[in-house]
């Protein structure tokens, strides 16, 4: 029942709260002195809390490089963990500021639900994880299985699309959070696993024996994730959108989290820009001129973020991929600062 | 009966007058009416204040989204469903699968309450302290905890579907749940029916006239050799001209799962045993303190009159017992059948897991989502509240005969 009555208080919140519709979220969270930042339960790389409580992984840097530039200090940053299915409508209530927890960008999303997506934060795809033991090798020897999905994710449907389009059969089990679908994987209810490529690797960890397991080749769906703001602020929407594509940016000019002193220094007209020494392109979002410094000091580059989190140097060892940036081999890609 | 002197019958004014307005009159009226034009503005108030900041804020509203495809799979569907179906049918599908692990429950959860509290009433003292045991173990436990553990206990004990425990290469059991053959309708199915059921009313017809021929004349009339033959006889009667009514297709093992053949999910079985073991508890203790409350001259009558133990707690006791069991009976199944909504935790596709959780984030649609959910509990509720009266009040109109 607690899962419902959440749902319910949240969406009368919604409905009743006049204060949501308001344009105001930079002045609120000002005023607050800290931001709430809506990520999920506990995705290892993406939004966990560590051995010591504290939040960690790429949503969560996202959060923290936020409360950077706005707030001045990244740890001023109340995460409020949130289900699958819960996430929206915290959004919709204004409970939260800013939604950072591996959520799909689709188009029914970015229009029906009264929020908007920022930008990419990680381009991932749905898989499928095996044990080792079945001996298949590819997604299309799946006829007949049965699947454990956490349900309220845009997992369910690509499901059912990928095994309809291929003609073949499943069962699926549909579960309210995802350590319990693992749970149920493990324990043999189901022949597969399924949910973004990330998560896949992600939960793979949890389990007892990880290398016993197997991520099939296929990737069945595109899962650009990224963070979400509600409808109507315009302001605070550049100010979430600037933040990820600051990261970006600072990665392809090289500024790091070690050298960014340094190069306040240097007289390239593109690095005085950014790092506001030139110009005033944060007063205009709203922000000060070194936002993008904050940010760089704060969390790193993107690259960093990465790397620690998700990358070859964290315990998920994920390649950068399609992640990497456009001039690398990869898709990321951000509007220039200027 | 009637000692107290008949009042005159009301004016016809008056009688309004008490109708609507109660002991205070048109005065009590007047208030009725303000009450219910509060409320009414209350309510106006709401839904117009949400309806506009649903607009400002761009959020979809409506229940146009109703008749789109769901897109989605279900593992345990009453009615034909697959991912091109509409919500309107995942509503039902999820409405379906929650009445039947309700109504499952709530008759698993009787027979446990009934057996249990005997048990504890029982003057074997073995027998009392196992009793007592269970339902305090049982009902001391979460129960979610409970569900948890049944399902996980459940799936830890079976084996992989290649691995199957086979009961006479027709029945198998393993962790996919348990298999049955699947009944296939044949032509003989419907003179089949119909033969059960003028069975049904011929055996009815039988026992109302031993009734009255034992109540009215004190007559007992022999009637179980006719019953059986109206029961079984005339459908085999049935079969012999018309055939069998069903076939049953064999489940064979195929690829990872057995196709073919009925399955009966193990998340369907962990809730339905937690559920009814959970609620069983309770019952157990309801029933001990209805027929503790019948007093104990009662039994002792009985055994006077010659009658078994048994047949003392049955015709005396229990009658009497009910009508101080029954009303928080009622309550006891209403709380199985909103306990239900905790499936979702193991997977059981029940209506808050399928349309109150799926459908709500592919839509986005919570405000009117959740409110049909509610109103569906509500209505699931009133129900059994109903039909618990009826019976209720049937039990009270038999003691007062």
């Amino acid at each position: 029942m607690k899962r419902v009555s959440l749902a319910v208080i949240l969406a009368a919140a919604a409905a009743l709260s006049v204060q949501a519709a308001s344009a105001q979220t930079l002045k609120t969270v000002k005023d607050r002195g800290q931001l709430s930042c809506g990520v999920s339960q506990g995705l290892p790389g993406f939004s966990a809390p560590d051995d010591k409580g504290n939040w960690t992984g790429i949503d969560v840097d996202v959060c923290r490089a936020i409360a950077a530039v706005v707030l001045d200090d990244p740890t001023k940053v109340k995460f409020v963990p949130l289900s699958a299915k819960d996430r929206f409508t915290a959004l919709q209530s204004g409970e939260i500021d800013v939604l950072s927890r591996n959520t799909t960008w689709t188009v029914s999303r970015d229009t029906s639900l009264g929020a908007n997506f920022t930008g990419v934060t990680y381009y991932d795809g749905q898989g499928f994880m095996v044990k080792k033991s079945l001996k298949v090798n590819s997604a299309l020897e799946l006829n007949s299985a049965s699947v454990c999905v956490q349900t309220g994710t845009t997992t369910e449907q690509n499901l059912a699309d990928f095994f309809k389009g291929n003609n073949m059969k499943y069962e699926v089990i549909a579960f309210g959070s995802i350590d319990e679908a693992v749970k149920a994987y493990e324990s043999g209810r189901c022949d597969v696993f399924t949910d973004d490529a990330s998560g896949l690797y992600a939960s793979r960890l949890k389990l007892a024996n990880p290398a016993d397991h197997i991520v099939l080749p296929e990737i069945i769906s595109k899962e650009p994730l990224g963070p979400m703001v509600r409808h109507g602020d315009d302001q605070w929407f550049d100010i979430v959108k600037w933040t990820l594509f600051a990261m970006i940016n600072a990665e392809e000019l090289g500024i790091t989290q070690k050298n960014v002193d340094t190069m306040l220094k240097s007289d390239k007209p593109e690095m005085k820009r950014v790092l506001g020494t030139d110009g005033n392109l944060g007063e205009q979002l709203g922000l000060t001129k070194d936002w993008v410094v904050k940010i760089v000091k704060a969390v790193g580059n993107y690259g960093e973020t990465f790397e620690r989190n998700v990358g070859t140097g964290s315990p998920l060892g994920i390649a950068r991929g399609v992640n990497n940036l456009w001039n690398k081999g990869g898709i990321q890609y951000a509007p220039p600062i200027r | 009966m009637s000692i107290a002197p008949r009042k005159p019958p009301l004016q016809f004014a008056l009688r309004l007058k008490r109708a609507l307005g109660g002991r205070a009159g048109w005065n009590g009226l007047a208030a009725q009416i303000a009450f219910a034009a509060i409320l009414a503005w209350i309510a106006y108030e709401i839904v117009a204040n949400a309806r506009t900041n649903l607009e400002t804020q761009h959020i979809a509203s409506g229940f146009g989204f109703l008749n789109y495809n769901a897109g989605f799979d279900v593992n345990q569907s009453l009615i034909a469903y697959n991912n091109s179906d509409t919500y309107w049918r995942v509503f039902f599908v999820g409405l379906l699968n929650t009445i039947l692990v309700s109504v499952i429950g709530i008759v698993f959860a009787t027979v446990i309450g009934f057996i249990v509290a005997l048990c504890r009433l029982s003057p074997n003292l073995l027998l009392s302290r196992i009793g007592g045991i269970y339902v305090e173990i049982i009902r001391n436990l979460p129960l979610l905890f409970q569900i948890l553990f049944w399902y996980l206990a459940v799936l830890a004990a079976l084996p992989a579907p290649r691995q199957s425990i086979s009961i006479f290469n027709t029945f198998f059991l393993n962790n996919r749940g348990l298999v049955v053959p699947q009944p296939v309708t044949e032509p003989g199915l419907y003179p089949f029916i119909a033969a059960l059921a003028v069975g049904i009313v011929l055996a009815l017809g039988l026992r109302r006239t031993a009734r009255r021929a034992l109540f009215q004349r004190g007559q007992m009339i022999r009637i179980w050799p006719y019953v059986l033959g109206c029961l079984i006889g005339l459908p085999l009667v049935s079969m012999l001209i018309f055939g069998g009514p069903l076939q049953f297709e064999l489940p064979q093992l195929k690829g990872f799962n057995f196709a073919g053949g009925a399955r009966i999910i193990p998340e369907f079985v962990a809730l339905t045993v937690a559920l009814s073991t959970y609620t069983g508890a309770f019952i157990a203790e309801i029933v001990r303190a209805g027929v503790m409350s019948v007093h104990k001259g009662q039994m002792e009558a009985g055994s006077s009159l010659g009658l078994s133990r048994a047949a003392t707690l049955r015709l005396i006791v229990v009658p009497q017992a009910m009508r101080v069991i029954v009303p928080p009976l009622t309550s006891q199944y209403l709380n199985l059948t909103k306990n239900s909504s905790l499936a979702v935790a193991i997977g059981y596709p029940d209506l808050v897991s399928v349309f109150a959780g799926t459908a709500v984030s592919q839509t986005g649609q919570a405000i009117e989502i959740i409110a049909m959910t509610m109103g569906v509990y509500l209505l699931l509720s009133l129900t059994t509240s109903a039909l618990m009266s009826v019976y209720g009040w049937r039990i009270n109109r038999s003691m007062a005969a």
